[in-house]
């Protein structure tokens, strides 16, 4: 299934950071959920993050498009500073795109429409280009035929092809996912998978929160543990899994792979 | 032989003759138990009380172009209080030569409205042609150029009035009620602030004593000379009570709209507006649509209560009919006919507001 995934470093430009977090914090009011955050990701580099529920993976993520906004630290996306400046922001949004646990796909609009809303109207792209780049990437997700259909009609697995290929209509470099599959039933994962791995063989740089171990072995040049807002642990999935250094890092796999 | 069997065979696949047919409606909808059996026997006995006096009373004995003389020696309805008084009704005190003005002007607003009902037809031209009908009708009603003859506004009433306040009440009352809905979930504390005070104010307040404070109060505080034209006071009046209400319904709308709806809008880079406008209002005002049309007949209803500040709607001239001595006595007759109306105006309404649901909840 991972036919012609490289992982060699030197497919990755790995003196060219793609985002760049240094110290990062952030509270929820008095509860301080991501508790000095540092990491670096390379361009085409690919990181699966996983962790007990609660942990802060998916606020983590968040902070990077800035759908949560962090309080300390710095955080940096292809050399743009994430701060309050609404123009960093946008430029910042314009590079990442992201993909949701629920889809959040836009359920009065038909899948077509979900794919060339943002192209059409945040970009001012032409309908018709629009629309040739949704049906390519609809393509690519495998799903050409469900075009003109609305989200309620198609299955979770569709649904969630249909928001990857709805983010990658956005032109991004970096792709967010905050557990894509865990709220599919389990025959329609694989799919899902599969058109992530396929984003993996094009150079991809992703994020993706997942414990999908197979997916992590498979793709991951890196995997990340964390627990209550720190990153714990992050090594190659071979050392990770084989021989993880930390015991809560033992305890929660020793937990999740039974 | 074999043809036979298959015969006798196919025959009993068909129903049993008890539980389709009139037979078979009437059994499973009238007389299924006991209780509903003794309601239909009740209703049946009730209607036949009732029906065909009322049929009687309308249609048979009935009077329908005789003086208020003849009227009065009738048995049945008397519905001549129409056909006399018709165009007062309808127009009021609109000079009795001009009243093809505002028969017009009521033409192009049906014609424009029912253009408009199509969904496929909301494009730019439909926007002119409204902008062209306004000024039409405008002129119609007013006169003053080309030749038309002034009327003054406080000669209007009649159905064209209700319409003037009923039509433009609503129209103007959604768009503010939703920015007030909007305004209310704002994260500027001061434009929230301001919204809740006005939505709360004004729900706290009936329509009537808005409709006073517009007519006595609020000229008081006008320098002198300056007077505001009464229907037009009226109108803001009504539009500004309807909108709180509209406000709160729409609220309720957003507040149905889940959190990943907004996130996934924004991290495609849409602005507030954009996702407001593409992404939340068109899902929230669809769960919202049967509550608006609820508000927005009441408020068609509610616009009857200007007559408490002496505009001449279609009840007020209906009134004043009845006033006369010569037709004093017949306000059954005149009331239905004027309940009859109303009823189409909303009941259209309602109907427009079903197919619209329908049409767009292809989605779901
Ligand atoms: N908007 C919020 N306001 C307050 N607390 C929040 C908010 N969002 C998340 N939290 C809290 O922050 C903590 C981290 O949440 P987060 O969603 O990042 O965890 P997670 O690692 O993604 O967990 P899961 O695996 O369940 O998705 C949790 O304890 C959660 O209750
Ligand atoms: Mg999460």
């Amino acid at each position: 299934m991972n036919k012609g995934l490289s992982k060699d470093t030197e497919n990755r430009s790995s003196d060219e950071a793609m985002i760049e977090i240094i110290d990062m914090h952030k509270w929820f009011g008095d509860f301080h959920v991501l508790q000095g955050i540092n990491l670096t990701v390379q361009k085409k580099e690919r990181i699966v993050v996983c962790g007990p529920s609660g942990s802060g993976k998916s606020t983590l993520i968040r902070c990077i498009n800035r759908l949560e906004e962090h309080q300390r630290g710095r955080i940096i996306v292809d050399g743009i500073e994430l701060t309050n400046n609404i123009k960093n922001i946008e430029k910042i949004r314009a590079e990442v795109g992201i993909v949701f646990q629920h889809f959040n796909l836009f359920p009065h609009l038909t899948i077509v429409e979900n794919l060339t809303l943002g192209p059409i109207w945040a970009r001012k792209v032409p309908k018709a280009e629009a629309e040739e780049t949704a049906m390519y990437f609809l393509d690519k997700v495998h799903i050409p035929e469900q075009a003109k259909k609305y989200p309620g009609q198609l299955s979770g697995g569709q649904q969630q092809r249909v928001a990857i290929a709805r983010s990658l209509c956005m032109n991004p470099k970096v792709m967010l996912f905050d557990e894509p599959t865990s709220a599919l039933d389990p025959e329609m994962i694989k799919e899902v998978l599969d058109v992530m791995i396929e984003l993996a063989q094009e150079g991809m740089t992703m994020i993706v929160v997942s414990h999908e171990m197979g997916f992590a072995k498979s793709v991951a040049h890196r995997v990340l543990f964390m627990d209550f807002g720190q990153i714990v642990e992050g090594n190659t999935p071979e050392e990770f899994f084989e021989n993880p250094q930390n015991e809560r890092t033992k305890l929660f796999l020793s937990q999740i792979l039974h | 032989m074999e043809e036979a069997i298959q015969g006798t065979h196919l025959e009993e696949l068909k129903p049993p003759v008890t539980s389709v047919g009139v037979i078979g409606w009437v059994k499973n909808n009238l007389f299924n138990g006991w209780f509903n059996s003794i309601l239909t026997i009740v209703i049946l006995f009730f209607l036949w009380k009732t029906v065909p006096f009322l049929f009687r009373w309308a249609f048979i004995d009935s009077v329908w172009h005789t003086p208020g003389q003849g009227c009065r020696e009738a048995a049945g309805a008397c519905w001549s209080i129409i056909s006399t008084n018709f165009r007062f009704i309808i127009f009021g005190f609109f000079p009795y030569e001009q009243q093809w003005r505002p028969l017009l002007a009521m033409m192009i607003l049906f014609g424009l409205l029912f253009y408009s009902r199509d969904r496929n037809h909301w494009k730019k031209p439909l926007g002119y042609a409204w902008i062209m009908g306004l000024f039409t009708m405008g002129l119609l009603m007013k006169g003053g150029l080309f030749g038309l003859t002034p009327v003054e506004s406080t000669q209007w009433g009649g159905l064209p009035l209700t319409l003037l306040l009923s039509v433009f009440g609503l129209t103007a009352a959604y768009p503010l009620g939703v920015l007030l809905a909007l305004g209310r979930q704002s994260k500027m504390p001061a434009l929230k602030l301001l919204c809740i005070l006005y939505i709360e104010l004004i729900r706290g307040v009936p329509l009537i004593s808005l409709l006073f404070m517009s007519s006595i109060i609020f000229p008081l505080f006008l320098p002198e000379g300056i007077t505001i034209n009464k229907i037009l006071r009226a109108q803001v009046a009504i539009i500004l009570f309807t909108a709180a209400y509209i406000a709160e319904v729409v609220r309720g709308g957003l507040q149905g709209m889940s959190r990943g709806q907004y996130e996934a809008a924004e991290s495609m880079g849409l602005n507030y507006y954009l996702t407001m406008r593409l992404v939340i209002l068109p899902q929230a005002l669809k769960i919202v649509i049967p509550p608006t049309v609820s508000i927005l007949i009441s408020a068609f209803k509610d616009t009857s209560l200007v007559v408490i500040i002496a505009l001449f709607d279609l009840l007020k001239t209906t009134q004043s009919v009845l006033s006369n001595p010569e037709w004093m006595g017949f306000s059954r007759e005149a009331y239905i006919f004027i309940a009859i109306l109303y009823f189409l105006g909303c009941f259209s309404m309602s109907n427009y507001s079903r197919k619209l649901e329908k049409e767009l909840s292809r989605g779901d």
